[in-house]
């Protein structure tokens, strides 16, 4: 994808160089005409002063913003690969509804229940009309086709009770990606109005199940962030279990019974091919990559002892980071890769510990009742997700020191966290009591927004990649 | 026979692998061995019939039981998994040319990746009881299922206690 670096007009398709001079030079000059401007990098605020419109990241789920999204209209209605620019978008306004929805601090208005707007009005909104509509906040945006098989995609927010507009921007895309630039868009209001990094243009690798519970199909498969362009990857032959996307989305690392034993797999979303990451005859399980993709994290098992290794990616010598006779286990390196938070059971019970990333200074951080398990450290460094085990399975956060413990849900079985990456929303899969199937579910950092994602079939094991670039 | 099976799985994994992804695996995974995809219970199909004296279906007529069971987050084998234990390494002595996957496996009351290495420690506590009662350790091999393939399905303290177990599988 491509963010617009100069003046586009939907209309002639003209480019014009920007006058590199900010806000109101653009907005001064550039639109006179009907052309809507597409700005890239600049992440704009029009109106400097007042910045009262925002929605309480901490108060999720209270949907107290509502925003109009009217479908985006397009200066011509062309054909691309992917349906004419008039359908496009209608599907890209839904999208960013959807999106804002989910985040559980929205309330939008789609475009069913609003009028068609026009070019002419992306950049000119007719506020009285989205005021009798009780809409707080607009969104407008356009679709046009750039004539070398691309797509332009606008995106505005407005301000309606000021009549001011707060941000824009603007992505040249394929038409097959045309839900990537509505997630860019979903992600830059989003980031406007809570304060919050983006994350819905992201990826989701997880384990599809079907079939009886005393023999599941276990199957890799990836998803948009939405569960859109959902894909199977494995065939479920061979049980697949806690996939890992590499921070450049580019491969995969999880766990196979592929010839028989449990055995971690790097497989590579490009090629289609897969391979062992160790040669080892033993049992390899929990992978992690590092924060800048170059290692993985691995636990294996020796004669019934497990303990925590670190590898080159592309192979080389594993190095042993833990060597008690317990079982050390997962383990999830902290945003700047200094730092790895694991589980180990060497004081009887499931327990966090940290240590630093060579193995040494290990320390236990849990020290609440009951078992703590699959630990995993916050994008934003802040914050670790657990499972706790102390009747119900519960999934929680507590800081990097142990401190400040909160659980976020309360159901029979709720296990694995991993986050989403602007730590904010924690993803995790849910079993209920005597039940086969299990789900995947979201829910906000305050506890708050609890809800699922809807996958083809059963999912576990969620985890969440970066934003998109 | 069993190359031809394996063959037919092959062709099977081709057609399904070409509907359901476009960028499907172009190495097929083998089909699943023995350890994978059978003998997760008791094979009774063979009661009333003479079983071939040294096969799979021979050792479970023939021994206390084909599984001992652990207690909850434990993994040592207690007195009445040494009895089985015991009339398993019986029957491995007479067919000293047999070879078995001890299969470690954990109730769903667990997390995922800590299940599969307490699956481990059972197997290997199971092994390492038959080594110790004179059974080669090359003629064993182990492999944990963590909470992948329980045995009875209730979420009740009855069929976890079923499901914490070490299940030896003879190779035929």
């Amino acid at each position: 994808m491509r963010t617009v670096t100069s003046f586009l007009f939907p209309f002639s398709g003209e480019n014009r160089s920007p006058e590199r001079g900010g806000t109101s030079s653009l907005l001064d000059s550039g639109f006179r005409r009907k052309a809507a401007v597409v700005i890239a990098g600049l992440m704009m605020t029009a109106t400097p002063a007042h910045a009262q419109l925002t929605v309480d990241v901490d108060n999720a789920g209270s949907a107290d913003l509502i925003i109009a999204v009217p479908a985006l209209p397009t200066p011509r209605s062309e054909t691309t690969l992917a349906g004419t620019t008039e359908d496009l978008g209608n599907r890209i306004s839904d999208v960013i509804a959807s999106d804002l929805d989910r985040s559980g601090l929205f309330k939008p208005i789609g475009r069913s229940a609003v009028k068609q707007i026009t070019v002419d009005e992306v950049t000119a909104p007719t506020f009285p009309y989205w005021q009798g509509r009780s809409a707080a906040a607009l969104i407008q945006g356009f679709v046009r086709s750039n004539g070398d098989g691309k797509i332009t995609v606008g995106c505005y927010l407005y301000d309606v009770a000021l009549g001011s507009e707060l941000t824009r921007q603007g992505f040249v895309v394929e038409p097959a990606d045309w839900r990537r630039a509505a997630h860019k868009c979903a992600d830059a209001i989003y980031s406007r109005l809570s304060g919050e990094s983006p994350f819905f243009d992201s990826r989701i690798a997880y384990i599809a199940e079907t079939g009886p519970k005393g023999n599941r199909t276990k199957r890799l498969a990836i998803m948009d962030s939405d569960g859109a362009n959902h894909r199977f990857i494995t065939n479920g032959q061979s049980t697949a279990l806690t996939p890992r996307f590499s921070p450049d989305y580019k491969q995969i690392a999880y766990l196979s019974y592929l010839d028989g034993n449990p055995r971690i797999y790097v497989y590579d979303v490009g090629t289609g091919r897969q391979r062992l990451v160790t040669q080892s005859r033993n049992a390899t399980f929990a992978p992690r990559w590092s924060p800048d993709g170059r290692f993985l994290l691995y636990s294996m098992a020796i004669g019934g002892n497990t303990d925590i290794y670190k590898i080159p990616v592309e192979g080389g010598t594993p190095i042993r980071l833990t060597d008690g006779p317990g079982i050390d286990v997962g383990g999830s390196f902290s945003p700047d890769g200094s730092q790895i938070v694991f589980e180990s059971d060497r004081g009887g019970g499931q327990q966090l510990y940290v240590m630093n990333a060579d193995g040494s200074n290990q320390r236990r951080i849990s020290f609440g009742g009951g078992r703590y398990a699959t630990p995993e450290w916050s994008p934003r460094g802040d914050l670790i997700a657990f499972t706790k085990m102390q009747g119900n399975f519960r999934i929680g956060v507590m800081s990097p020191s142990g401190s400040g413990e909160r659980l976020l849900t309360n159901s029979w079985q709720d296990e694995a966290p991993t986050w989403a990456p602007n730590g904010r929303v924690i993803q995790f899969f849910r079993t209920g009591r005597g039940a086969v199937s299990s789900s995947v579910w979201q829910v906000d950092l305050t506890g708050s927004n609890e809800r699922r994602l809807a996958t083809p079939v059963d999912g576990s094991d969620p985890s969440w990649g970066p934003i998109l670039p | 026979m069993k190359s031809i099976r394996n063959t037919l799985l092959m062709a099977t994994a081709v057609i399904a692998l070409g509907a359901c992804a476009k960028k499907a695996p172009p190495e097929l995974p083998p089909a699943p061995g023995p350890a994978v995809d059978n003998s997760m219970g008791q094979d009774n199909s063979n009661v009333g019939n003479v079983a071939v004296p040294g096969s799979q279906a021979d050792f479970l007529t023939k021994v206390r039981s084909d599984r001992i069971l652990f207690d909850l987050d434990r993994y040592n084998v207690d007195a009445d998994g040494q009895i089985t234990l015991q009339s398993q390494a019986q029957w491995l002595a007479q067919y000293p040319n047999k070879q078995a996957i001890i299969e470690g496996h954990a109730d769903e009351r667990g997390t995922r990746d800590y299940n599969l290495a307490l699956g481990e420690r059972r197997a290997n506590a199971a092994k390492n009881y038959l080594v110790s009662l004179g059974v080669s350790e090359q003629r064993l091999r182990v492999v944990s299922y963590g909470k992948e393939r329980p045995a009875a399905m209730g979420s009740d303290e009855g069929s976890w206690a079923q499901n914490r177990r070490a299940v030896t599988v003879t190779i035929d």
